[in-house]
């Protein structure tokens, strides 16, 4: 060392011990690390404050080392160590004021990797032996749970070479400890301990006792707490320790059961939790003693709770408990303690279920449903001991609410069996019940009382569903009832029901349901009922009107499997054609609802090579030829017209293209969209079936006078090009593109020119960056602005409509010329007559469409796209609000309301604060459309008030009072819903409104319409309960 | 509920709720006056649903109150309401039907008379339950002890909220 080294190390200490100078720690460590001089010097210039007679100096002098060597003890030999180890261990018999900087060092030398052997052992001996732990201050404590955590993880085998006197320091050093964050260490140490198999020896009760004490957890942290721990993480902490050995369990049993009997229900909730880890880890010997006790607890809590969390937990650790016991090899001599457990829930249970109309009879099946799912040997147990007396139970009971309560406690044994099955090569367990579970639900589809039959469905399901368990001949006469319940049912839930039974039976026995159900509902459906002008007639037609209506859904239900769906679609497509030629009289309303069940089919078909040639091959082509012959004959032709050209037929054949082109076979689809384009750009028809079109088809053209029928068909086109995933390309686009912009201007027929504009901006929105894009939307866009200004009203809209689409298309790509338009759209606002329209348009452009332009679709869609608008414009518009005239005013505020409706709550909150006072204003704008969209964008923000509207609250309060009495009920009802939710707000900011509110409310309590009264009743009955003692 | 305390009837008769009414299109129709009828009462009572003290479940599962026994006649503003309790001796018979009388005045227009009373024969002390009930001071003095309001609010404390 150099002279100037060991001058500056003497200042030092002598500036650290005497003159008290904290910083000077940091600077002697920086000159260890350095080199500058060693850890011996250091010690050797420590010497005399070391040695000095004063306590505090000797404190100081020992500080000061071990503040170095927390910042250098990665660079200490093995030797060093020894050497510090011994003079530390020495020093924890010292004067008190010593001890905390003589642990501060322990502490850093634990973390030395060169720690020599045998020194942990020895440093924990002396640190049990001369620390008293709890006398110590908080950080002190703090500082030896970690030693012992940071030793417990790298000298795991020396420690456990200590045997259980390492245990028994443990528990001495953290008995009584009483702060939050050392408990976690100490936990953490005690889950080492447990968990790593260190030797409890016969100190084991000591240790569950020193963790147990704090069971269950009780601590909510002090508002603000910096140091985040929260009860939960105590709560899994301590768990893991109590849970963690069966050695335990003699001790934890007893304390649950105690523990159980707590009033508090977070309490009740802890305990059962626990018991359900703990039993995971247990044998059947380590619970036997305990059995009957643990149950009464259990079943009291399943009986008598108020929670159904409480009541969750209870199941819950009822089966893990009946699985533990399930486990458990049996010896020859020892009795089987599942069955004498079973044995005993049986008994306390059993009874019950034969009083179905009891309060009971819930809590006791749900408890053995619990117990049943835990293993198969306990289901076979249980079900045989139920079953058989639920059956006959329901054979005997007359009173349709008991046997629908026997049929729904039947049927959650079945669930509760199903879902302890894995193998699935073993017989099932009910099939030994196989017989008499289906007479029994065959019986209850037979039944009048709807509420009966909709049970009995859904049991056939959980019945079909156990795999190997109903024979095909059950199978079959469930279709037979099936069928005959779609074609006779008119109550509208139970044939909901039926439905969604045969949907669920037809994905796993396609079969029955393609030769029995297909064919006798395709039967009935194109029977006609006799033509009579008497009333019967009238009522005849319409319940024969009621059965297609079923059987169309009921197509669409069980087509799930490929081999369906080929027979069911056909059936679909002879509704549409003969609907069309008029060979049999199908309302448009049934058209329609082919289509949507075609629909359904294209959702939920698997995409398989054979489903996307029959959407892509067989039923596109079909719709579109179908499409065109009726388009082609709407021309001039009086007399009868072909349903198929109606808008409400031709909107639900769109689905069924869109969703066949978006979601089955890519490579098909496109093909699809080919054959399409070429059909509307050249009137290629060769790959329509029935050909004898004529050869001059130009349906994108101009037609000649009013004519729509061929115009409109462009939505089908939409359908198909605007859904395709984005790697397949539309050929021909650039013309393809030019005409839907000329028709959409030029053809004045809504329908067409309206999905015109949306074929184009579904186009545009997945078209490939570049200047063809560009050059395109601003020519188009020059082209909108021109015809804006047209003379004619109906150019103007028809521009509008094509600019608000395009404007949609770009804004969801934030494509760079969207602002262009927005700038247009926001001037227009001003606009005498297409003002309202643009406020209007707002909701268009921030809302999802359902038919292009969403992610169903593989449109371009960026996140927070609504976000990025809003906070882009609504500057502009604040301030446009403020320069317009009076009467254009509302027109702001609707496009505002508008937009920040459609905004994620998150957003809308922050946002809210520079917004509020234009939408109260908005409030009282004589609009009702503005009330109403107002009223909803303010409901979910009042339901979690911001600060900002709570000092609003007189204005809220008012303009809210004065809807109440507005002409339209929907504004009644959701202002009365506001006005609802203010009334959790706060309770001293609401109060003072109350007697105000009351009288208020006693208003709508009279009013002329149900819906508001009932409104009014709720939000009044809250204001009482505002305030008055038992109210909140 | 607590462990502990056991109850006065723990195994009472569970009734199916009637369910949701349905909504009709003249409903929502603007231009339609609906008059007040049994079943608007009858959810008034259940919807918001008053609960049995003694049980997490409500006066309707317990048939304390049927449908059949409420009468209302919007033109001569007069609720009429019987109601059962579920044993002939229940001790909270004079509380359930303070609650109904309570949820009703809150929720009815003032023009309406109320009469809440028991189902005759199905209540030891009906005579002076039904008095109780029908004492305008009575009922006026029993809302202003403040733990007898507390009771009857937490009765009326809605459901799920």
């Amino acid at each position: 060392m150099m002279a100037a080294d060991s001058t500056l190390l003497l200042s030092l200490v002598e500036e650290f011990v005497s003159g008290l100078q904290d910083s000077k720690a940091k600077d002697t460590a920086t000159g260890v690390k350095d080199g500058k001089f060693t850890v011996l010097q250091l010690v050797e210039a420590l010497g005399p404050s070391l040695t000095s007679s004063q306590s505090h100096t000797r404190a100081r002098g020992v500080q000061l080392l071990s503040e170095v060597l927390q910042e250098c003890y990665g660079i200490l030999t093995e030797t060093e160590v020894e050497v510090l180890i011994a003079f530390y261990e020495n020093r924890l018999k010292d004067h008190y004021v010593i001890t905390p900087a003589v642990l501060q060092g322990l502490g850093a030398l634990t973390k030395c990797t060169v720690l020599p052997p045998g020194s942990a052992v020895s440093m924990l001996r002396s640190l049990f032996q001369d620390v008293h732990v709890q006398s110590l201050m908080l950080t002190e404590r703090a500082c030896v749970y970690k030693m012992l955590i940071d030793l417990t993880a790298t000298r795991e085998a020396e420690l456990k070479g200590l045997g259980a006197d390492f245990v028994f320091g443990f528990v001495q050093s953290m008995d009584g400890e009483r702060d939050p964050r050392n408990l976690l260490l100490a936990f953490q140490i005690a889950k080492n301990i447990v968990l790593r198999g260190y030797d409890l020896g016969k100190f084991a009760e000591e240790l569950f006792e020193v963790t147990s004490c704090y069971f269950p957890i009780d601590f909510s942290p002090p508002p603000n707490d910096p140091h985040g721990i929260t009860k939960e993480e105590l709560i899994q902490m301590l768990r893991d320790v109590l849970t963690g050995t069966p050695r335990f369990a003699e001790f934890l049993l007893p304390l649950i059961i105690e523990k159980l009997d707590s009033d508090v229900p977070s309490s009740k909730l802890d305990s059962l939790q626990t018991l359900t880890a703990a039993v995971s880890q247990y044998e059947h010997k380590d619970l036997a003693e305990f059995l009957e006790g643990l149950w009464a607890s259990l079943r009291r809590e399943v009986f008598q709770t108020a929670s159904e969390k409480i009541e969750s937990a209870g199941l819950a650790a009822l089966t893990a408990l009946t699985s533990c016991l399930s486990r458990s090899v049996l010896n020859s001599d020892s009795e089987d303690s599942l069955s004498t457990f079973l044995d005993l829930v049986l008994k306390d249970c059993k009874h019950h279920l034969s009083e179905p109309d009891l309060k009971l009879v819930w809590p006791s099946a749900k408890l053995l449903q619990a117990a049943c799912s835990a293993s198969d040997r306990a289901s076979h147990i249980i079900t045989a001991a139920v079953m058989p007396s639920l059956i006959e139970q329901y054979n005997s009971r007359a009173q349709c609410s008991h046997r629908r309560t026997l049929l729904e406690v039947v049927q959650r044994f079945i669930l509760s069996v199903k879902t302890c099955r894995s193998s699935d090569n073993e017989e099932s367990v009910l099939l030994a019940f196989r017989p008499s579970l289906c007479s029994m639900v065959f019986s209850a589809l037979t039944e009048t009382n709807a509420s009966l039959q909709i049970t009995a469905n859904s049991v056939l399901t959980s019945l079909a569903q156990q795999r190997g368990l109903l024979l095909d001949s059950d199978i079959e006469l469930a279709v037979d009832h099936l069928t005959r319940l779609v074609l006779t049912e008119d109550d509208a839930e139970v044939s909901l029901a039926v439905v969604e039974c045969a949907g669920a039976l037809a994905a796993l026995h396609p079969e029955a349901f393609i030769t029995k159900l297909i064919p006798r509902l395709k039967k009935e459906m194109f029977s006609e009922p006799m033509d009579h002008d008497n009333e019967r007639a009238v009522s005849e037609r319409r319940s024969h009107h009621a059965v297609r209506q079923r059987c169309l859904s009921a197509l669409a239900a069980v087509s799930t499997q490929p081999s369906v769906v080929q027979e069911s679609t056909p059936v679909l497509l002879e509704v549409l054609s003969s609907a069309h030629t008029g060979s049999v009289g199908f309302s448009v309303e049934e058209v329609v609802l082919a289509c949507r069940s075609l629909q359904r089919i294209a959702e939920q078909v698997q995409d398989t090579e054979e489903t996307g040639r029959c959407f892509h091959d067989i039923i596109i082509p079909r719709l579109l030829s179908l499409a065109l012959q009726a388009a082609l004959q709407g021309e001039g032709s009086p007399g009868r017209r072909s349903p198929l050209v109606e808008e409400a037929v031709l909107s639900a054949m769109v689905p069924v293209i869109s969703t066949s082109c978006s979601r089955l076979q890519p490579t098909l689809a496109g093909q699809t969209a080919s054959r399409a384009v070429s059909l509307f750009l050249h009137g290629d028809v060769s790959f329509l079936p029935d050909n004898s079109f004529p050869s001059h088809i130009q349906l994108l053209k101009k037609q000649q006078g009013d004519s729509w029928s061929q115009s409109q068909m462009v939505c089908l086109l939409m359908g198909c090009v605007c859904s395709l995933p984005r790697s397949v390309e539309v050929p021909q686009i650039e013309e393809l593109l030019s005409e839907l912009e000329e028709m959409s201007c030029a053809c004045s027929h809504p329908l067409s020119y309206t999905s015109a504009a949306k074929c184009f901006a579904g186009l545009v929105n997945k078209r490939p960056q570049g200047d063809s894009l560009d050059s395109q939307i601003q020519s188009s866009v020059k082209r909108v602005c021109r015809e804006l200004d047209s003379a004619s009203a109906s150019v103007r809209t028809q521009a509008f409509t094509f600019m608000i689409w395009v404007a949609k298309a770009l804004l969801l790509r934030y494509h760079p010329l969207f602002t262009t338009l927005t700038d247009k759209l926001f001037s227009l606002l001003d606009n005498a007559d297409l003002g309202p329209m643009a406020a209007d348009g707002f909701t268009l452009l921030m809302s999802d469409s359902s038919d292009i332009l969403n992610r169903g679709c593989h449109a371009d869609i960026r996140i927070m796209y609504r976000q990025r608008f809003f906070s882009e414009n609504s500057d502009k518009l604040v301030r446009g609000f403020n320069a317009a005239p009076q009467e254009k005013k509302p027109n702001y505020l609707k496009a505002l309301s508008n937009i920040v409706n459609t905004l994620p709550k998150q957003v809308q909150v922050t946002e809210l604060p520079k917004l509020l006072s234009l939408l109260l204003e908005a409030l009282s704008c004589p609009d009702q459309g503005v009330q109403l969209s107002t009223l909803s964008c303010l409901q979910p923000v009042i339901m979690d008030p911001p600060p900002v509207l709570v000092q609003q609250l007189e204005a809220l309060v008012s303009r809210l009072l004065a809807l109440t009495s507005s002409p339209a009920m929907n504004v009644r009802i959701t202002s009365l819903r506001c006005i609802h939710a203010v009334s959790r707000f706060p309770e001293h900011e609401v109060l003072p409104f109350r007697a105000r509110v009351l009288r208020a409310l006693a208003r709508p309590l009279d009013d002329r319409k149900r819906l508001v009264r009932s409104e009014a009743v709720k939000a009044r009955g809250q204001w009482f309960l505002l305030g008055s003692p038992g109210g909140s | 509920m607590s462990g502990g305390t056991s109850l006065e009837n723990a195994n009472p008769v569970i009734f199916e709720r009637s369910g949701e009414r349905l909504l009709t299109a003249t409903d929502e129709d603007e231009d339609v006056h609906d008059p007040i009828d049994d079943r608007e009462i009858f959810d008034i009572l259940f919807l918001t649903s008053i609960n049995d003290p003694e049980h997490p479940l409500s006066l309707e599962e317990l048939n304390v109150v049927e449908q059949v026994r409420v009468k209302v006649n919007d033109a001569e503003s007069t609720v009429g309401i019987e109601f059962t309790p579920t044993i002939p001796h229940c001790s909270m018979a004079t509380l359930i039907g303070l609650s109904i009388k309570v949820k009703l005045l809150r929720s009815l227009p003032d023009r309406f008379k109320i009469d809440v009373h028991i189902t005759p024969g199905s209540h030891a002390s009906e005579e002076a339950v039904n008095k109780q009930l029908a004492d305008k001071e009575r009922v006026a003095a029993a809302l202003e002890n403040s733990s007898l309001l507390e009771v009857v609010n937490q009765c009326l404390t809605t459901r799920g909220i």
